[in-house]
Formats: structure tokens, sequence, C-alpha cells
């Protein structure tokens, strides 16, 4: 059915739109996602992430454009694209009635997996998800951050070529953090795709080959942190801070420094090449901030910079 | 794709079987996985609302059937045979345990399941379908209903009420009428928005369950009131359980099965159309 060329792109979506009555929520976008590819979904809240990440599980339809995933159409192959994805949704929907162990065999038997597979599987999961010592709680009897993992456990059950994992490690202490993040390398390295949505931009710079920045169900920007990093930013970023009543003033006197300056109530931020040469700059034009601060420009900065600092609701 | 796992089947062959056969779109011939989860959640359901459907239609046959039937005496049967009001009126309670025992579970378990639990949307992530969900949750409510309406025979035979042989078609009887009930409960269940609509449905019980010809034959009626009670379910419940129970067939009750049959479709069509729309729009 698919030609090999097309395989290697294992979700494509064209003008992809989705509508709630007369509120755009994904506005065309166009991505493309390649096997055994850590993507990434990057936004503000509200700019339609979710939403796109329910379309791709197909478990929204689209109100415009094109999607396929592994070439098929959701809207014909709903359940046969689905038994392809392990889904971690935004919110936990675990079985309350179920004990933990119970929710990884059900939730196996819903596709229809046998019970012997799925024996050794759940003993598999509850050890990925340092579980096994809860495995007979109930699962509304879970700490926020254990329900979290079994969520994300659950989505392994089938053996998932794609992995959609929207906000995985929201509420996970560090370590539960790391450890995932170490999980989902392995599951890279054996070839699963991972779609990924996160708020916090080191994750995203940690996991993701490749990423799109959306803000109002658009996309802003595309590409891998690094290349983001280089476009939308510079090397480095400096910081200095002269007392919020001065940096307006100070800003002023600064100019020609660096590549570009942005001031915030508390600090001045310039974007350089050269961080420790522009403070030097700035010393010598006899200014002495109160703190200083050269650091390596992050993803974090690309973000702020593409959809603003400010909350819009 | 790999080969690892050779001799099990993955979830991938196991959903690709189903490709272009009909409404493989919405259904994905697995339905008992979903009965399978409601036995796994059995065990922490609470006993004793379970068994609080069961008691009412025995209080009522005690109640009523001997207590009452004291005063009434022998009343007659359809085709004219002498029968003790108790007898009279324990076919009319059977369907009415059936029902309970369906509604019960497709009304207000349906409802936390869908809107608290947000179960539905869980078995919809997997490569189940809509259908799949509907059928397999109707199944449930119907299984309750069944073992409500054995539980009622049971007492029935201690009793001493059950003389015709025709009384065991009374049991696929009563799984027709659970699942009629279910299937039209979860359909309507799946468009209610809160708590306060929900109470409807039993503000709608209560009457049908009085008035359906339960406790006297519907001629006492103006013909107007009997052909409104025609229109509901427990009515057409009712009459077949009595015809089966007392051995008194008729071809009418074609009418009332078809009636179920319909309640059935119907059921089915609207809860996979809502649960599509809820969960997968
Ligand atoms: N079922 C729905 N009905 C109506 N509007 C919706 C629905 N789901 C989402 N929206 C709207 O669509 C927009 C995008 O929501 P979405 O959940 O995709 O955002 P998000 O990028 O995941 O945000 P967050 O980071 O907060 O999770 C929001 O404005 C939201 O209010
Ligand atoms: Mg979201």
């Amino acid at each position: 059915m698919n030609s090999s060329m097309s395989m290697q792109n294992m979700i494509e979506a064209k003008g992809l739109t989705k509508k709630y009555a007369d509120f755009v929520a994904v506005d065309g976008i166009d991505f493309v996602v390649k096997r055994g590819e850590a993507f990434g979904l990057l936004g503000p809240n509200g700019a339609g992430k979710s939403t796109t990440m329910k379309m791709i599980a197909s478990v929204s339809k689209r109100t415009g454009g094109e999607l396929t995933i592994l070439g098929k159409d959701p809207n014909k192959y709903g359940p046969e694209i689905r038994a392809h994805l392990g889904v971690v949704p935004q919110q936990d929907n675990l079985d309350r009635e179920l004990k933990v162990h119970e929710n990884l065999f059900s939730y196996g038997r819903f596709f229809g997996l046998s019970r012997k597979f799925l024996k050794g599987k759940v003993e598999e999961l509850l050890e990925f998800a340092q579980l096994t010592e809860k495995r007979n709680s109930k699962a509304e009897e879970l700490s926020g951050g254990m329900k979290r993992r079994l969520t994300i456990a659950r989505g392994l059950v089938n053996e998932p070529e794609i992995l959609m994992l929207d906000e995985p490690t929201t509420g996970l202490d560090p370590q539960a953090r790391h450890i995932l993040w170490d999980r989902l390398f392995r599951l890279k390295e054996q070839g699963v795709t991972l779609v990924i949505t996160t708020h916090y931009m080191d994750e995203a710079e940690q996991l993701c080959d490749r990423l799109i920045v959306m803000d109002k169900g658009k996309i802003m920007a595309e590409g891998s942190p690094a290349n983001l990093i280089r476009e939308y930013s510079s090397k480095e970023v400096l910081e200095v801070r002269f007392g919020s009543s001065r940096n307006a003033e100070v800003a002023e006197q600064l100019k020609g420094i660096g590549d570009r300056i942005e001031i915030l109530p508390d600090r001045i931020l310039i974007y350089s090449e050269n961080g420790e040469a522009d403070l030097r700059t700035i010393l010598t034009r006899g200014l002495d901030p109160v703190t200083s601060l050269v650091r390596r420009s992050s993803l974090e900065d690309v973000f702020l910079r593409l959809t603003g600092r400010t909350l819009v609701e | 794709m790999s080969l690892i796992n050779a001799s099990v089947d993955s979830a991938i062959a196991i959903a690709e079987r189903r490709r272009n056969k009909l409404g493989s779109s919405v259904y994905s011939g697995r339905s008992s996985v979903v009965l399978e989860r409601g036995f796994m959640a059995l065990k922490t359901s609470n006993w004793i609302i379970v068994a609080s459907g069961f008691v009412e239609p025995v209080l009522y046959l005690l109640a009523f059937g001997f207590g009452i039937g004291q005063l009434v005496g022998a009343v007659s049967g359809s085709n004219g045979q002498q029968i003790s009001y108790a007898a009279f009126i324990a076919p009319a309670l059977l369907a009415t345990s059936a029902m309970n025992g369906a509604i019960y579970d497709s009304t207000w378990n349906v409802f936390f399941k869908m809107h608290f639990a947000k179960l539905y949307q869980t078995m919809l992530s997997t490569s189940l379908g809509p259908l799949d969900v509907a059928i397999g949750e109707i199944s449930w409510a119907l299984l309750r209903g069944l073992v409500y309406s054995l539980g009622f025979m049971t007492v029935m035979a201690a009793l001493g009420l059950i003389t015709s042989w025709w009384a065991i078609l009374a049991i696929p009887g009563a799984v027709l009428i659970a699942f009629g009930f279910a299937s039209v409960g979860m359909g309507i269940t799946s468009y209610l928005k809160n708590l306060h609509q929900m109470n409807w449905i039993n503000f709608f019980m209560l009457p049908m369950f009085l008035f359906s010809g339960t406790f006297y034959p519907l001629s006492i009626y103006p013909d107007w009131l009997q052909a409104f009670i025609q229109a509901w379910p427990l009515w057409h419940a009712i009459q077949l359980e009595r015809a089966f129970m007392l051995g008194n067939l008729s071809p009418e009750i074609f009418g009332h099965i078809l009636y179920f049959v319909a309640m059935i479709v119907l059921g089915l069509v609207f809860t996979t159309k809502r649960l599509t729309a809820l969960f997968m729009r």
C-alpha cells in the first residue's frame, strides 16, 4: 500500500485545521514527522498543541486540510491507526475503579492483545514506571506523579511505533523526569517515533531532534533546537541589572552593543555573539551594572522572542 | 516490523485484520473486552446498591402479591383461566426487574463513566471504536438486568408461581427486555449533560412502572389512555413476560419482540453517534 519513500514519513499534515464552532484552534499548519524522529510541539497555553495531538491520535476529526498517519487517513482508518500509537494525554484518564496493574492489563486488552502476552508486559511496564510496589493500589490512590508514570507506561502497552506525549513530565519530580528522558532516549534508539509537547524548554532541547513553535494555531518557526537558536537568537545572552528604576534610562546608553537589546522591568538582555566582550564595552562606557551574567542562548530565548513575553488570552 | 514477537499478534496485526470490513472506522469487533473490564471493576462496586435494585420487585411481589392478593382473590388471565393475584403481577415484576437492572447501569453508571471517570475517552484512544464501546457497555447493563430477572425467577419458583413450561421462554424474554432498555438507556444518557437532567429518567420510570398494566389489566382505562400506555416500552415487556409465564402465546408477542428489537437498534445507533461526537469530534 505504501511506497518505501512515504513510509519514511510517519505523519504528514498539510493545511491541517481544527475549528470549534467559529473558533479556529489550529489554523492550517504543515509539518512532517519522519520515522524514528523525536518531534516537538512548543507554544504558549492555548496555542493548539493538544488539539493537534488529538487529531494525530485520531480521536479528534480535523475540519480542514490533509492529515495522514503512516499513509492512512484517520477519518477512515481510526482504529487501525490507533493500534500503531501510544498516547499519553495531557490529563491523566486512568481507570479509577481498577488497580494499578489492572489499568495496564485492561488497556492492553482493549487493543486485543492476548492475556499471555500481557502478563509479561504488565510486569515489564510496572518496572518501567517503578510502580511494582503499588501494583495492587487503586489508581485513584496514587500520587499525581505516580499517576503520570502509570499513564506513560500504559501508553507503551501495545509497543507503539509512534508515541504521543502531551506534556509528559508535568507533575514529575526531577528524578522521575530524568529517568523518563532516559527511557524515551532508549525507545528512540529502538526506532520509536516520538511526538512531544512540553512547556519545559530544557526538555525540548534535550529530547527533540526537530520542533515547531506554535502560537494561536499557527506555526511560528520550525527546525532543530540548535538551528532555531542560531536563527532566532544569538550565541550568548548578557544579562545586566541596574536596578529597576534605572534600567530604562541606561538602555539609551547601551545602543550599538550586541545584536539586539531587550529591556525587561528587572533586567536588560543583550543578545550577542560575545557576551564577555560586550560586558567590557559596557564597563568602559562607565556604566556599572549591579549584577551581570553571561550565558548561552537557549530555546527559551527563542520561544519568548517568537511568542512574546506577555500573556495573551 | 520486528520478528521478536512473531508468535504473539501485535496490536497492529489485530487491528489490520478488520481493514475494509463494513463499519471498520467505528467497530473493531472487540466489544467483549469492554465487558471484561466490567468484570474487573465489579469487585469494587457497591454491593448494597446492586442488591437493592434486585430486592425492590421482590418486595412488591410480597407486599402486593400476597398482601393485597388476599383481598383480591383469584383473577382471570388473558385467556380466561383463573390465577392467583400474585401469579398475575409476578411476570410484570419480572419484566420490571430486567428493566431496573439494565436502566441502573446504562444511565447512572454510564453517566459517571462518561463525564467523571472519562472511561470512554480512554477506551477510544485505543484501537477500539465507538460501536465496540456502545455494544460492550450495553451488554454489561443487559447482564445486570438478566441477573436481576434470574434472581426474581428463582424467588417465583420458590413461591410456586411458575406453573407452565413456557416460563423458560421468560429468560430469553428478559434478555431482550434488558437489552432494549440498556440500549435506549445508554442512548438517552449519552445526550444528557448534567445530573439534573438525569433525574428526569426517574421521573418517567416510576409512573411507567405503576401504570403499565403491572398491577391490573389495562382494560380498566379509557381507550385513549390504553393507547398512550401501549406506546411505552414497559407495557410491551410486561405483555411479553406475562404471555410466557402463563403460557398464553399469541401472535401479538411478535409485535412486542419487534418493539424491543427497534429499541436495541435505535439505542445502538444513537449511542455510537453520540460517543463519536463527544469523544472523537
Ligand atoms: N473541545 C473544545 N471546544 C472548544 N474549544 C476548544 C476545545 N478544545 C480546545 N479548545 C480551544 O482551542 C484552543 C487550543 O487548545 P489546546 O488545548 O490545543 O491548547 P494547548 O496548546 O494544548 O494549550 P496548553 O499548553 O494550555 O495545554 C484553546 O483556545 C482552547 O480553548
Ligand atoms: Mg495542551
